[in-house]
């Protein structure tokens, strides 16, 4: 009982940053308690990920290799994370709240008989009992509690960007090779096939303008796509983002929903347009550098978190708006 | 198949929609104070949706199954009026702040009590914890599979078929009956119950069964309280909100367009 493990993700083939950022949280409790920090990377061919991961200053990769691994299959990766958590028995296990994390930790979690806490935003060790103390929003984020939890290994999942990324560092890590006891009958609910789509990253506007449950019409969408091209000609990369209740009603698809559940963003610029402001919508854009909302409602939550503020009716006010861009531009 | 035997497990919270100032922190006791009424969690609303769809496509019977404290009956007989047909409501005070594992283990109990069922839908998350663990432990618990993040299911012959988010776009999976499937917003809305339509389940209303500690659980030592150290309000989000005047739209619209000048 005596490494911290964590899970490596990639994302195209790389290393994903949540990965460096679960290193960097990780190195520095494994330190606190005296322990080693270790990582495992999962797959049927882990060579290239292992390699670029080993240079973290961690002091062991674990090679979990299985041809039943390729792709990723939860209920595979799950029985494979059990088989080597039976066999090195970490003391705690860090997983990212992404959606491999989400999938793989609670089923985790049930069969090594411990309890997760999902989404944590800090972590440390209690002095008195060596136990990790997690930190996570509930209430939407309304409420910050810092919480205990029995049993080993102490396993969370943690949000993007609750650690700065780890630096590369001249030492290696070292490698080993596990081959986990897979049987393909653990494997209960096939994949049949997965259909790729146009998925929008918000993450990468500079400007997001977003729509709520005060655009009355779906065609006023489009109403909001005119006013991104003409903000394109000098704001960069603009694109257009919702609340939960535009995609409920199917108006939007959910990679372009904004808060909690949806993308958590930061762009220099958010205009949001008929968002009342619940807080599980600001939890997904509170970080923007200004934000900018225009709402007929003077006394909606929006307004207290923005920068500029209009009262008007948008249907009025963004042609206007987009007019005037266009003849200043 | 014919008919289906869906449960769909929901819990009532705090509306989540609520503006963040109705919301307070007790740090002494350790409580989040919500002044909102109660509602059905969104996406547990978002799985009713969905159990509906398959029963009017196929027929069957659905059974909403919610744990909780301090419930309004009045919310948990909307899900009546929207299409369910039974409901159980599961309340104790040994059950009270229980932790994820412990809620999983409790529903399952339930679950175990109710008796036969085909699928079982669960909301992804819960509006209040946010924790997205439960629909998968209860699986675990009651081993049959579970997939999670659907936006649409279908029931072909024993099998359930789902399309599920995936970060490319979505998969498509399938599992044998009985299975679990977590539900996503992508669904679609809870659909509307009219005043009227819940007006007059309200003059006859039907007693709804409550299962306590003693009809489930035999060892409430496996129960585990969340073991909260420490509750503190959040960082202060506020900015100071200048507000752009003007007699029309286009005054303000050209305000508002200067100031972006500025920005660009």
């Amino acid at each position: 009982m005596s490494e911290l493990l964590l899970l490596v993700e990639s994302k195209e083939g790389l290393l994903d940053k949540t990965t460096l950022e679960l290193i960097r949280g990780g190195s520095e409790l494994a330190k606190d308690l005296g322990i080693d920090a270790a990582a495992v990377v999962v797959g049927n061919e882990t060579s290239p990920l292992a390699e670029s991961v080993a240079s973290y200053g961690l002091k062991k990769i674990y090679k979990l290799e299985h041809p039943l691994l390729k792709g990723f299959q939860p209920e595979a990766w799950a029985g494979a994370l059990e088989w080597l958590a039976r066999q090195i028995t970490p003391r705690i296990f860090l997983i990212s709240h992404s959606f491999v994390g989400k999938e793989v930790a609670p089923r985790l979690a049930y069969r090594l008989d411990t309890e997760l806490t999902t989404d944590c935003l800090n972590l440390r060790i209690d002095p008195q009992d060596g136990l990790l103390i997690r930190t996570k929003p509930i209430y939407g984020g309304n409420a910050i509690a810092a919480l205990k939890c029995a049993g080993l290994p102490q396993m969370v999942t943690v949000r993007k960007n609750a650690f700065e990324p780890m630096e590369k560092v001249t030492t290696k890590s070292d490698l080993v090779d596990m081959v986990p006891a897979l049987d393909e009958s653990i494997i209960k609910v096939k994949s049949l096939k997965t259909v790729k789509e146009d998925v929008v990253e918000l993450d990468k506007a500079n400007m997001v303008i977003a729509g709520g449950r005060g655009i009355v019409a779906k065609e006023d969408f489009e109403m909001l796509a005119a006013l991104a091209q003409a903000m394109s000609k000098s704001q960069g990369k603009v694109m257009i983002g919702c609340s939960r209740p535009v995609v409920d009603k199917s108006w939007m698809s959910s990679d372009r929903q904004i808060g909690l559940t949806g993308s958590i963003i930061a762009p220099d610029t958010y205009i949001a347009i008929g968002i009342s402001g619940a807080i599980q919508h600001l939890v997904g854009m509170i970080r923007s550098k200004k934000i900018i909302a225009i709402n007929t409602d003077p006394g909606c939550n929006m307004f207290k978190v923005a920068d500029v503020g209009v009262v008007e009716d948008y249907k009025a006010l963004i042609p206007a708006l987009v007019k005037k861009l266009e003849e200043s531009a | 198949m014919k008919g289906i035997n869906i449960i769909v497990c929901a819990k009532q919270i705090p509306d989540p929609e609520v503006p963040f100032s109705n919301v307070s922190v007790d740090v002494e006791k350790k409580e989040v104070i919500v002044d909102a009424p109660n509602v059905i969690s969104p996406y547990d609303e978002n799985a009713l949706e969905a159990a509906i769809r398959i029963k009017e496509e196929m027929g069957g019977k659905i059974t909403v199954l919610s744990l909780g404290r301090k419930v309004s009956d009045t919310v948990l007989r909307k899900t009546i009026a929207a299409g369910a047909d039974a409901l159980i409501l599961i309340e104790d005070p040994a059950f009270e702040r229980l932790d994820s594992n412990s809620v999983a283990y409790v529903l399952s109990r339930a679950i175990r009590k109710i008796g036969a069922y085909d699928l079982i839908l669960t909301g992804r998350q819960a509006g209040d914890w946010d924790s997205g663990q439960v629909g998968l432990l209860l699986a675990e618990l009651l081993g049959i599979p579970s997939i999670s993040l659907a936006r649409s299911i279908k029931i072909k012959e024993d099998r359930v078929l789902v399309e599920k988010t995936v970060p490319v776009g979505y998969e498509v999976v399938e599992a044998g009956l009985p299975a679990l499937v977590t539900v996503s917003n992508e669904v679609g809305e809870l659909r509307y119950v009219s005043r009227s339509k819940m007006m007059g389940l309200l003059k006859r209303p039907t007693p709804i069964p409550k299962w306590g500690a003693k009809d489930l659980v035999d060892d409430l030592e496996r129960l585990k309280k969340i073991q909260l150290v420490e509750l503190s309000p959040p960082p202060d989000m506020r900015r100071a909100c200048l507000f752009i005047e003007g007699s029309t739209p286009q005054e303000k619209a050209d305000k508002l367009a200067s100031f972006f000048k500025e920005l660009g």
